[in-house]
């Protein structure tokens, strides 16, 4: 096996809600391997978004540390933190998240624009894009202009486009329907094979089932770590032994 | 972030909302626009009086009776102290000064004019030849008073233009016999006219020699004497002969004031210059309330784009980009609202001078700077509380809004 992406140990996150502490994380030790395809899920309120978020660098453990690519990020100032996001993550979004007054080009060009990446090197990457995901024609309509399943085309694009590690990916398909929800993740698992690690978060159980390892999470805390082999036959891992 | 980039961005969020954007302009320029115009107004007004002064005479330095100070009336003046009145011998012996190239007395006071039926009330003014020079007037027709001894005079008159028009309409004044009070007088010379002005009004005035006029307003006194002095270097000269002479015929008293024109010009001068400031002030305070409308707007800003920020964190944007953003765009809503109200304001002054022109309504270049830099300070000022708190915005719960 290859050499883990992600190491989190004895990771806690409590919010507070008024005097009440809710803790949406407890006690979470998640290992993670680059090129590993994984679907985290459980019900709403189980915490998975949040382990999403943290795996994003978008939110802080209370306690834990997290290791992505062999080096502790927790203690990273949020200067550090952005520019791992940048150059390491991409983020696939439920209600795709594209900023309206961007063309789709520009929607896609948007993370090169801000690490700043030269407008001709830009440009290029663009345009490669946009004929990967076949979007050729669609390039200068703006989000509002453009169906579901071409907006989340998009935002997929957005989210490789500086050629990330990591692909998180918030309920795909969830505004989406079943067609283009399924060509959706397939664009996704097209990722994956081409070694991109790739974790989506979702409810839906047919779709975790896509993937090669499911987390499913209750309460905050792990409660399932199933692997499916890669031939997709049997479940070792929930197997009694 | 490339600057381009950001440049961009903030432009391109800016005209996301164009009604936002206009009206924040509007503001902005609204407050330019006014420090431009009313700074216009009120220079054009110091110019305005300044001209009007200069073209009373140049190296001018006037002689008045009494110690008090220019301008405002002194209660224990008036109580206590009796100044000696100015005379024909003290206008005489000022010429004496080796500074002072002219003198020109002047008794002033009101009479009567009657021709052919005619009458009207004038001011009479009692001088002598040197006055057209003093002065810098000019004639129209005819000839000023002649040369020659002060205390005789020839009964020649000159009238000023709007006089010699409503006296004498079309027909020839020169010549023409006219009684002034209780004498007659021959009309010798009109003087051009000079329009309206501040000071006293040559085109309404009578001159006559200045013991006829004495004698007609029964009196021996002189209104004030004018000196021109023999150049502009020895004005400080002129006063302080001017001033030695007097006292010495004043027994020792210095019972006259002196007055230079260049003092009583760098009086209007400054009090004209204060109030163009005051109303800068005044005007500068719609910048201000055209960078709290910034400050405002920005803020509603934020929260409206509160998802596109938290998408923006997500894509690697650190604090500082974001606050980049917000403070662009900040500055270039300012930059537009300033400039647009620099326009307007110019093309303000511009309308004011074409229908007033001979009132020279021109925005001093420190307020035009201190206008398009206040509109600049405020609205970066004020855009930097909105940025901030863009940058502080949490990723996380900012992706949940929508």
């Amino acid at each position: 096996m290859s050499m883990a992406l992600i190491e989190l140990s004895g990771i806690e996150r409590v919010f507070r809600l008024g005097d009440s502490e809710v803790h949406a994380l407890r006690h979470l030790d998640v290992c993670i391997a680059a090129g590993e395809y994984v679907a985290v899920m459980g019900p709403s309120g189980s915490g998975k978004s949040t382990l999403l978020n943290l795996i994003g660098l978008l939110d802080r453990p209370n306690a834990g540390t997290y290791r992505l690519e062999g080096c502790d990020v927790t203690t990273l100032s949020a200067e550090e933190q952005a520019h791992l996001r940048s150059e390491r993550i991409g983020f696939v979004f439920q209600s795709f998240h594209l900023v309206p007054r961007l063309t789709a080009a520009e929607n896609i060009a948007l993370p090169m624009t801000l690490a700043g990446v030269a407008p001709l090197r830009r440009a290029e990457r663009v345009a490669r894009a946009l004929r990967d995901y076949g979007l050729e024609q669609r390039a200068n309509h703006r989000p509002d202009q453009l169906s579901g399943g071409q907006r989340q085309r998009v935002a997929i694009a957005r989210a490789t486009i500086m050629q990330p590690a990591l692909i998180l990916a918030d309920e795909p398909t969830g505004n989406l329907d079943r067609s283009t929800g399924e060509e959706v993740m397939r664009l996704l698992e097209g990722l994956n094979d081409q070694g991109v690690t790739l974790i989506v978060v979702t409810h839906d159980g047919s779709l975790g089932a896509r993937a090669r390892r499911q987390l499913l999470m209750a309460d905050g805390a792990l409660e399932h770590d199933r692997w499916r082999s890669p031939q997709g036959l049997t479940d070792v891992c929930v197997l009694p032994t | 972030m490339r600057t381009p980039d950001l440049i961009r961005f903030a432009r391109d969020a800016a005209t996301g909302n164009p009604l936002r954007t206009f009206f924040l302009v509007l503001a902005m320029a609204i407050g330019v626009a006014a420090v431009v115009l009313l700074t216009a107004l009120g220079d054009g007004a110091r110019r305005y009086v300044l001209n009007q002064f200069s073209s009373i005479g140049s190296n001018l330095v006037i002689v008045l009776p009494g110690r008090s100070q220019t301008g405002g009336f002194n209660p224990g003046n008036a109580i206590t102290s009796t100044p000696r009145d100015l005379t024909i011998d003290d206008a005489q012996a000022l010429q004496r000064a080796s500074a002072v190239h002219r003198v020109a007395p002047l008794a002033v006071g009101t009479s009567e004019i009657s021709v052919g039926g005619k009458l009207r009330e004038v001011m009479l003014a009692g001088t002598t030849a040197e006055f057209i020079e003093v002065r810098r007037l000019a004639l129209a027709q005819g000839r000023f008073l002649p040369q020659g001894d002060w205390r005789r005079g020839a009964s020649e008159a000159v009238i000023g233009a709007k006089i010699r028009d409503e006296m004498f309409a079309r027909d020839e004044a020169l010549g023409q016999l006219v009684r002034i009070g209780d004498r007659r007088f021959r009309i010798v010379g009109v003087l051009a006219s000079t329009g309206q002005g501040l000071g006293m009004n040559t085109d309404e005035l009578v001159i006559v020699p200045v013991s006829l006029a004495q004698a007609m307003f029964n009196s021996n006194t002189l209104f004030r004497i004018l000196v021109e002095a023999s150049s502009r270097d020895s004005i400080d000269l002129a006063k302080a002969q001017l001033s030695e002479i007097i006292r010495l015929r004043h027994e020792g008293e210095q019972d006259v004031t002196i007055i230079t024109q260049d003092a009583v010009l760098a009086t209007f001068d400054r009090l004209l210059g204060t109030m163009t400031i005051a109303v800068a002030g005044i005007a500068a305070i719609s910048l201000a309330v055209a960078g709290i409308l910034v400050m405002n707007v920005m803020l509603v800003s934020v929260t409206q784009r509160t998802a596109e920020i938290g998408l923006l964190k997500a894509l690697g944007a650190t604090g500082a980009t974001i606050r980049n953003a917000f403070l662009t765009e900040a500055a270039m809503l300012s930059v537009a609202g300033a400039l647009l109200g620099f326009v307007f304001g110019q093309a303000g002054a511009a309308i004011i001078r074409q229908m007033y022109p001979e009132f020279p309504a021109f925005p001093p270049d420190w307020a035009v700077l201190a206008g398009l830099g206040t509109a600049l300070g405020t609205g970066i000022l004020f855009g930097v509380l909105p940025a901030r708190r863009a940058a502080r915005l949490d990723p996380v719960q900012s992706l949940s809004k929508r």
